[in-house]
């Protein structure tokens, strides 16, 4: 694709209101589940009624833990060993699956019900060609030899895989990530099943490929009359998918309704305080504080005497804790919706539970703590040269923090890790901390330089070592980051845990035994130690749920807001960087592509590649946008595209230039910097102009 | 901001720590306890034999020579009367002693190499795991040959030279392992404290790679036990007059020609059963630490 194209709204209208004369694709009737765990059976799903129409697609959203992948499990009576069925029944296309006995399961698997997971990878088998395993697909269906491979050609070409008889004859680890997850939903479709469900199809891929993937399922709902399950902890990317969405709190149904209708007028306190949670429309650490949740999902199999929420609802009253709600039927013209909550009609009052106001005071403009000119990394892949960060200038100043967005494999993590000193840069490059220049290797940094500079990693597993107790972890980087003990570490030590929002309790405890969350919370604790100046922030948020996220974000903004330390943000939520970043650069194959102000990135005139970026995300606000699709991959930082290396991929390429000639990295506004050959007013002009033909 | 999670999640299957979480299921596994009752029979009777041997294993009796077994001497005599059911009791401690003291100085010597290799990586893997793979091609016949040329027979040689020969198996196990833990992020985060080299690997490290030693350890106890009874039987390792079961084949087995099985047989069964009992053992604790 050479042009910004104008993808039709991803919703099919056609099919939204189920023919109500047709079977049912999909019904539970008051369906529960419980795993048997330490010799009791605990309460997973309780009495969960959902109906999906034929064609039609069902959202199941709610936060990890909340039972929305046993529903699915439990659909095909794929339930793990410790898992069974206490209640209710499951009709699929009006056959009672309870009833079926193990042939009759097996080929209603076979035939009627595919699920699509989340990690493609997993779901193809690593040694077996794609060919072989599609064909193997038709010849279970009775389909042989010639006839089973152009149906598989097929297929993929209805996946829009282009040049399938190659991709058949490669193994799945030579796909991309897209690729495979596009090979996983051809496999799902090959034998033209009546249910599809999809677990998270898109939550391991970048933003780019997500839209791709997006798409094509929709595209895919206009071509099959499946109907679709559509489990996802991402609000924005259900909206986009579903005609009618479940809540699901604590293996309970709360709110139901038309996907729109429910997340512009939520009636349930727990869609409310999802919603708030989410940064939205651009809002900033400087205007105020994400809304949070306060407390925890009940955990599995816990007894649930009223409504499963009020512990962290704010509207809850005596009759909350002891009367379960019914689900309140609340239907008007825009559709039939149900809401689990007694209060359904003040739900939206929910006081916040977190304050929104935040006192900043007016930043002194300083001189930058990190000054970072001409850095290069090159790799060695296979004898050839991998520039996988290539001449990276920026500076930052105190109490900034720096964005970095870019697809994976853009060089964001390595950037970071070249700061850090984890990996030396090549020869050439200079990093300045506070004007002295830094060693390129950690070992022969200074201490105070590398307490001053320290990270906070994505995966919290693997950041704490699983063998030490919290209190363990923070005492050994208070003594080596700030160099205390004895009394002073300890009274310094109370004060930290107090800061990330933790209590003494959590110090006795090893990391396993803590949320996702909290394990976050001791991460960024340790990485405070010793007052570092710069805080490397790595995708922190990418495993938690929306409410903790939101938790964290503020932790990182109070924290900005009273030690002044910058921050070096990766993430690929833009959104989350939005709130967080003062500053944002653009990567691309290891190049800045776009550096400037946040609110000048995000508001254009930008660079084409933060403009596909940005029209990739699936937002709440807006449903039917235009999209700018990006075709194919991320090229190989092997052999990048000669001239600009966006230009394989630009939809606003202009002409030969953009092949031979690399565009510089020119200042198009004070502080805005584009690397571009077409010069910022008409980008300005251009983007306007799409943006108009939107409207 | 609120008190955002500072209650714990109410989950009681969180509540049992890991170790107990690995008793608890060791405790459910048949094979495993199948294997240590064996093993801990033998125990008992390395340690007590004597007060219940019905004779001094020692105690020669010409007269009654190679006697087959009968109600007075359960498993027969041998060449010079000795009682073999009083000696298969007894024999058991010699083997007890130096087999799981040899695995020790295994685990310990293989576990330091593992980690420096797995740690270090580049130029200290490549020359220490070369020397480590050279070493595993000899035989241990031939080390312990050698070993006993250089330091005479004793008991003592015989831990080293089964020590040293199972070092570098467990030391690949424990390099394996530790090159897996090394990618993770708390190794790096401890670079970023300007940790040494030393507490990476010891503090660090070393507690997370604890269950692949375990594992390798209880296999490796199983394979020490067969080796000690082997240089015994082969005259490199326990000498007499202990009643030790490889040694006593070894000095009877002469005599199966002649028809006297009974003198052989009962050692050979008390070797089968403890190496046996010592990997259904193992068995379960691999099976506990990979659940």
């Amino acid at each position: 694709m050479t042009e910004p194209a104008k993808a039709q709204s991803a919703k099919t209208r056609g099919t939204k209101t189920p023919n109500a004369n047709a079977r049912n694709a999909l019904e539970l009737n008051d369906l529960s589940v419980a795993y048997r765990v330490g010799g009791r059976d605990r309460a997973v799903l309780r009495n969960l009624s959902l109906t999906i129409g034929q064609g039609e697609a069902y959202g199941l959203v709610g936060e990890s833990g909340c039972g929305k992948s046993t529903a699915a499990l439990a659909v095909v009576r794929y339930l793990p060993r410790n898992g069974s069925i206490s209640g209710g029944a499951i009709a699929l296309d009006g056959q009672d699956v309870m009833k079926l006995d193990a042939e009759a399961l097996r080929r209603a698997r076979a035939t009627s019900v595919s699920m699509v997971y989340q990690d493609p990878g997993k779901a193809l088998n690593p040694s077996i060609r794609i060919g072989r395993q599609l064909t193997e697909i038709f010849e279970l269906a009775g389909i042989s030899g010639k006839a089973a491979e152009d149906r598989a050609i097929a297929m993929l070409n209805r996946v829009r895989i282009s040049d399938p008889p190659s991709v058949m004859q490669r193994y799945p680890h030579q796909l991309s990530g897209g690729m495979q997850q596009r090979v996983a939903i051809a496999m799902a479709l090959a034998n033209d099943p009546t249910m599809l469900i999809l677990d998270e199809p898109t939550t391991g891929l970048d933003a780019t490929v997500e839209a791709e993937v997006l798409d094509l399922i929709a595209q895919l709902r206009q071509e099959l009359s499946a109907s679709i399950l559509f489990i996802s902890h991402n609000l924005a990317v259900v909206s986009h998918m579903c005609d009618r969405v479940g809540v699901l709190y604590a293996g309970m149904l709360v709110e139901e309704g038309p996907t729109e209708v429910v997340f512009n007028d939520p009636r349930h306190p727990y869609t409310v305080a999802l919603l708030r949670c989410l940064p939205r429309g651009g809002q900033r650490k400087d205007q105020g504080r994400l809304d949070t949740i306060p407390g925890f999902l009940p955990g599995i199999g816990a007894v649930i005497k009223g409504c499963a929420f009020a512990d962290r609802c704010a509207l809850a009253d005596e009759r909350c804790r002891t009367e379960l709600p019914p689900l309140y039927e609340l239907s008007d013209e825009r559709g039939a919706r149900l809401s689990r909550c007694h209060h359904h009609d003040k739900a939206q009052a929910l006081p916040r539970a977190t304050p929104s106001e935040v006192a900043t005071p007016p930043k002194p403009v300083a001189q930058p703590v990190l000054r970072v000119a001409g850095l290069n990394k090159t790799y060695a892949s296979h004898g050839h040269p991998l520039r996988a960060v290539k001449d990276v200038s920026l500076d930052l100043r105190p109490g900034e923090t720096l964005g970095l967005v870019g697809e994976s494999g853009s060089g964001k993590t390595t950037f970071a890790r070249l700061l850090l000193g984890l990996v030396p840069p090549d020869d050439g490059g200079t990093i300045e901390l506070e004007g002295k220049a830094l060693a390129p290797k950690l070992e022969n940094r200074g201490d105070d330089q590398v307490k001053a500079m320290q990270i906070v990693f994505q995966n919290p597993d693997s950041a704490l070592n699983r063998s030490h107790s919290i209190r363990h972890l923070l005492s050994r980087a208070l003594k080596r980051l700030a160099g205390l003990s004895g009394k002073a570490l300890e009274t310094r030590l109370e004060d930290l845990v107090r800061s990330v929002r933790l209590t003494d309790r959590h110090l006795a405890v090893k990391p396993r035994q803590l949320s996702g969350g909290l394990k976050q919370r001791v991460a960024i604790a340790r990485a405070f130690a010793g007052d570092p100046r710069i805080v490397v922030c790595d995708e922190p948020t990418s495993a938690l749920d929306v409410s903790v996220q939101a938790a964290i974000l503020n932790l990182l903004a109070d924290l900005q807001a009273k030690e002044d330390v910058s921050y070096i943000f990766i993430s690929h939520d833009l959104g989350v960087v939005r709130y967080l970043s003062d500053k944002i650069a653009v990567l691309y194959l290891g190049r800045i592509m776009e550096l400037g102000p946040s609110e000048a990135v995000f508001s254009g005139p930008h660079h084409p590649y933060t403009e596909a970026l940005l029209s990739a995300v699936p937002k709440l606000d807006q449903t039917g946008t235009t999209r700018i699709r990006l075709d194919g991959e991320i090229p190989s930082a092997v052999n990048p595209p000669s001239g600009c290396v966006f230009h394989t991929r630009c939809p606003r390429k202009i002409g030969p230039i953009c092949e031979q000639q690399e565009p510089p990295l020119a200042e198009a506004q004070p502080g805005h910097a584009i690397r571009c050959h077409i010069p910022y007013d008409e980008l300005a002009r251009l983007q306007k102009a799409s943006v108009a033909e939107l409207a | 901001m609120s008190a955002v999670q500072t209650t714990s999640a109410p989950d009681d299957t969180r509540r049992r720590g890991p170790l107990a979480e690995v008793v608890f299921s060791l405790l459910r596994s048949r094979t495993f306890l199948v294997g240590i009752a064996i093993v801990l029979f033998w125990v008992v009777c390395a340690f007590f034999g004597e007060h219940f041997a019905p004779y001094d294993p020692l105690a020669d009796d010409i007269i009654n020579a190679l006697s087959p077994p009968s109600s007075e001497h359960w498993f027969g005599t041998d060449q010079i009367g000795r009682d073999v059911f009083s000696r298969v009791i007894v024999g058991s401690r010699d083997i007890l002693t130096v087999a799981p003291l040899a695995t020790l100085l295994a685990t310990v010597a293989g576990t330091a190499l593992g980690l420096l290799t797995g740690y270090f990586r580049g130029i200290v893997d490549d020359i220490v795991s070369r020397i480590l793979e050279a070493f595993m091609a000899i035989p241990v016949v031939i080390v312990a040959l050698l070993a006993i040329v250089a330091l005479g027979t004793s008991k003592t040689t015989v831990i080293i030279v089964i020590g040293l020969s199972f070092a570098p198996i467990i030391a690949r196990t424990v390099r394996s392992a530790v090159l897996a833990e090394r990618e993770l992020d708390y190794v790096a985060a401890a670079q970023l404290r300007h940790e040494s080299a030393f507490h990476t690997m010891f503090v660090e490290i070393l507690p997370n790679v604890i269950p692949p030693i375990l594992v390798e350890t209880t296999v490796r106890l199983g394979y020490a036990i067969f080796a000690v009874a082997t240089l015994s039987f082969m005259g490199f390792g326990i000498q007499p007059p202990s009643p030790d079961w490889g040694l006593s084949i070894s000095s009877n087995y002469g005599m199966i020609g002649g028809g006297f099985w009974w003198t052989v047989l009962f050692d050979a069964l008390a070797i089968a059963s403890l190496v046996i009992g010592v990997n259904l053992a193992a068995d379960g604790v691999h099976g506990a630490f990979n659940d």
